[in-house]
Formats: structure tokens, C-alpha cells, sequence
């Protein structure tokens, strides 16, 4: 009987109409596409993308020169060189990321003693030249002022796990 | 000699020719757009959107993409052949409409053997492929020249058996008369395992899924056509599409009773003949779209079981069936013109 029955259902392409059925069902579906430049997907406060350098909100740079970070930095991606300041404050000079070496693994934000260097929400910095992704400092201080009340948000969101 | 006469019977072959070809080619840039829709929509995406209003001006981006674009010569390749392949796929799948009926008589040519000619041109354009994929001078192109080649032949003998139990139905071999053969029943009804032998033989004649291992991406890249570019490449996309709008033509006129609506009567006959005979190609294109959304791809050893093992059986048998019923009960047609 059951041979009956698996030569009727491949007679009469049984399975092949099923798949079918289930296509067709499919084109009225509500779609999955996210409209992507238009619309973006939900991001966790621990994305890691392109890197800032953030300030205290007196305006003074939090980077104290430890540089942790570049001793951590798996890629060798960061370069630091520090001097002291005119008013005695150990600052940095230098403080370069080879954005085309860095492999996003957020070591760097772990590392940071005083939260100055993060990986921000940002991932579209896709440039024309290779030249433009050798980051210095002033491009990551920039980075920082301009994403800091999202930065800040995230840190705090993600305090409670750290 | 060059008289008025002569003029303008060239003058109204081209306007024919024209008013044909040029609908055929607008389908054909449209049907690229609706099968990225109706792919997309039954995978749960959306498609091409972007371009013009609900991207509908996909097909024209495209278009200029392509006419844009260099030609890439392979330095291997045999430069002549090379460029003659596309240019042949394409010519054949346009001229094959020439006995195309879209209404009673509206055909640029009403020939009476219009069911050969359509089984000899769509036999050319195997030359074509094959041309192509050897001057190419690559491996994957052979190769899909090969599978392309022995496909389409396996493929034609059982839609060969098909035709023959239409022909047996109508007595004549004119596209127009098998159409007004179909006046009371479509003759997809009666000889409907035909019907169904002869929509999955068009699939595996057009060289689409799931049969398309002439240029299965995952195996040999694009097959035949994988040194091709800008539009060189672009003709053979217009050749295959254009071949899936014939096969779906002749498979309307063959088995959906053409450009008859399905009943003859008030709200039916309402309609004009070649609107019905475009909802039913459009049917039929749609149904391409809708098992190419389906099904895997065939393994080659199994293309060519279910070819000449199933397929070729099974029509012989049909046939005999049909001529012993036709014959038994003294339903043979007369020859109609």
C-alpha cells in the first residue's frame, strides 16, 4: 500500500505541488526587507564600530596617555606618543588608528581606564582613498564630540552587565 | 527593380515586423523586473524598489548599464564566433515570431507549417549556445555548451511527441487553425499530462530552473555565457526571456486555446482575442517565475532520466492513445484550413 501510495503522490507530482502551494502562500507574506539607507536595523549598545575619543564635560580630553591600549591592541593598529602638558598633565601627542588594521574587537574600550577611547554606533565611514582611514587624533576627538550623547547613552545602558 | 508596389510591401513588412517586436521587447525588459519581484516577494523580500516609482524603471537603468559598459573580448577567444553567438541567440528568438497568431490571422506570416517552422528555429538556437560557449575558449563556458546542447535535444523529441498529439487533434499544422480548433474545449483539458510534459519540457527547452545547469552558478559560474559582457551579455538575457515569452505563446496556442477567451460567452467575450492571449502568456511566464521560486536545481544524470526515461515513454504512450481514440471513435479532423 504504501508503494500505492509514493507512486500516486510522484504521479501526481504530490510533493512538487505542495512546494508550490507553500511559494505561493510566500508572495503575500509580509516582506523582511529592511529598506536599507531609508531604514536601519536595531543595534546593540555594545556594537563596535568606528572609534572615538571622548571629552569630560568640562571640555578636557579623558585620554591620560596610559597607553593601554595600544599595548592591548591585538592588530597593532594603534599608535600613541606622550608628553607632558605646560600645566604638568600627562597627554598624549599622537594618537593614531589604522582603521584598515584595526579588527573591531573592542579590546581597546575594555582596556581604557577612564572610557576615553570607544567603539561608537557608527559603521558607515567607508571612505574613497585608504589615506582617509589612517585616523589621528584630532579626527577621532571629532568623532567624539560628534557622537557623544549617543556614546554616553550606550555607556550607560551598558554599565549594568560591565 | 525598385517599384512603389515594392516599397510599400517593405514599408508595411517592417511596420508589422515592428509592431510586433517592439511589444515582445518591452515584455522582455519588463519580464526581468517582475521575475526580481515576484522572486524577491516569495523569499519574503522586496525586490528592485528604488529606481522610479515602485522601481518600475528598473529594466531602463539596466538597459543603459549595460549598453554602457565595455565588450570584453577573451584574448583566447575566436573573435568573429565570439561575437556572433549572442547576436544569433538573439535573432532567432526574435524571428520565431513571425508566425506567432496574437488574433484570428494577426500573424506577419500565416504560413501553414507554422509548427515546424517554430520546431526548427527553436532547434537553431542550440547553434547559438554552442557557438558561444566554444569560441569563448574557456572551460565553463564548454562545458555549458555541452549540457545546453544535450539538454535542448533530449528535450525536443518529447515536446516533438507532445506537438504530434495536438497536431492529431487539429489536422493541421497552422498556429491559426490550431487555435480555432480549441473553439469548445482548450485542449489543455484533454491531453492534460501532455499539457503538463510540455510546460516542464518548454522549462527545460528555455534552459530555466530547474533545469538550468547550461549556466548553473554554483557548478561552472554562468555556463555558456560566462566570458560575456556589457551587451553582448545583454543579448543573451534578451534571447532567453525572449524564448520564455515564445514558449509560453506557443504554449498558450497549443494547449489554452490562444487568444479565445475560456468561455463563449457575454462578460468573456467582452475582451479582446490578444488581451487574452497576453493574460495567458503572462500566466504562463508567471508560472516560470513561480517554480524557478520553488524547486532546486536537477542533477545532470537525473535531467536526462527524467528526459528520455519518463518523459519520452510517456508521450509515446499518449500518443498511440490519442490516434486509437481519435481513430476508434471516428474523431479524426479533416483537413481544415
Amino acid at each position: 500500500m504504501s508503494r500505492l501510495d509514493r507512486a500516486a503522490r510522484s504521479l501526481f507530482l504530490g510533493e512538487l505541488l505542495a512546494g508550490m502551494r507553500l511559494t505561493f502562500k510566500s508572495l503575500f507574506k509580509p516582506k523582511v526587507t529592511i529598506n536599507y539607507p531609508y531604514e536601519k536595523g536595531p543595534m546593540s549598545p555594545r556594537f563596535r564600530g568606528e572609534h572615538a575619543l571622548r571629552r569630560y564635560p568640562n571640555g578636557e580630553e579623558r585620554c591620560i596617555a596610559c597607553k593601554l591600549c595600544e599595548a592591548i591592541c591585538p592588530a597593532l593598529a594603534i599608535t600613541i606618543e606622550a608628553e607632558p602638558r605646560e600645566d604638568g598633565s600627562r597627554r598624549t601627542t599622537r594618537y593614531d588608528i589604522d582603521m584598515t588594521k584595526c579588527i573591531y574587537c573592542g579590546l581597546c574600550e575594555e582596556a581604557c581606564p577612564v572610557d576615553a577611547i570607544v567603539e561608537g554606533p557608527n559603521f558607515e565611514f567607508s571612505t574613497e582613498t585608504r589615506e582617509e582611514l589612517m585616523y589621528n587624533k584630532d579626527k577621532l576627538l571629532a568623532n567624539g564630540d560628534r557622537w557623544e550623547p549617543m556614546l554616553a547613552k550606550r555607556l550607560e545602558l551598558d554599565a549594568p552587565y560591565r | 527593380m525598385i517599384t512603389t508596389d515594392n516599397l510599400v510591401t517593405l514599408a508595411l513588412t517592417v511596420l508589422e515586423a515592428l509592431a510586433i517586436l517592439v511589444p515582445v521587447l518591452i515584455c522582455v525588459a519588463y519580464a526581468t523586473y517582475a521575475e526580481r519581484r515576484v522572486l524577491a516577494a516569495m523569499q519574503w523580500r522586496k525586490g528592485p524598489n528604488v529606481v522610479g516609482p515602485f522601481g518600475l524603471l528598473q529594466p531602463f537603468a539596466d538597459a543603459a548599464k549595460m549598453l554602457l559598459k565595455e565588450t570584453i573580448i577573451p584574448t583566447g577567444a575566436n573573435r568573429v564566433l565570439f561575437l556572433a553567438g549572442p547576436m544569433l541567440t538573439f535573432i532567432l528568438a526574435m524571428v520565431a515570431w513571425a508566425v506567432i497568431p496574437v488574433n484570428n490571422h494577426w500573424a506577419i506570416a500565416d504560413i501553414n507549417v507554422g509548427v515546424l517552422y517554430l520546431f526548427a528555429i527553436s532547434s537553431l538556437g542550440v547553434y547559438g549556445i554552442i557557438i558561444a560557449g566554444w569560441a569563448s575558449n574557456s572551460k565553463y563556458a564548454f562545458l555549458g555548451a555541452l549540457r545546453s546542447a544535450a539538454q535542448m535535444v533530449s528535450y525536443e523529441v518529447s515536446m516533438g511527441f507532445v506537438i504530434v498529439c495536438v497536431l492529431l487533434c487539429v489536422g493541421s499544422l497552422n498556429l491559426n487553425a490550431i487555435v480555432l480548433a480549441q473553439r469548445h474545449v482548450w485542449f489543455c483539458l484533454p491531453l492534460f499530462p501532455m499539457f503538463i510534459i510540455f510546460f516542464i519540457s518548454t522549462l527545460a527547452e528555455t534552459g530555466r530552473a530547474p533545469f538550468d545547469l547550461p549556466e548553473g552558478e554554483s557548478e561552472i559560474v554562468a555556463g555558456f555565457f560566462v566570458e560575456y559582457s556589457s551587451m553582448s551579455f545583454g543579448l543573451f538575457f534578451l534571447g532567453e526571456y525572449a524564448n520564455m515569452f515564445l514558449m509560453s505563446s506557443l504554449t498558450t496556442i497549443l494547449f489554452l486555446g490562444g487568444w479565445l477567451p475560456p468561455l463563449p460567452f457575454a462578460p468573456f467575450t467582452w475582451v479582446p482575442g490578444p488581451l487574452w492571449f497576453l493574460l495567458k502568456v503572462f500566466f504562463c511566464i508567471f508560472m516560470f517565475f513561480w517554480v524557478r521560486a520553488t524547486f532546486p536545481r536537477y542533477r545532470y544524470d537525473q535531467l536526462m532520466r527524467l528526459g528520455w526515461k519518463v518523459f519520452l515513454p510517456t508521450s509515446l504512450v499518449w500518443l498511440v492513445l490519442t490516434a486509437s481514440v481519435l481513430y476508434g471513435f471516428h474523431l479524426l479532423p479533416h483537413a481544415q484550413v
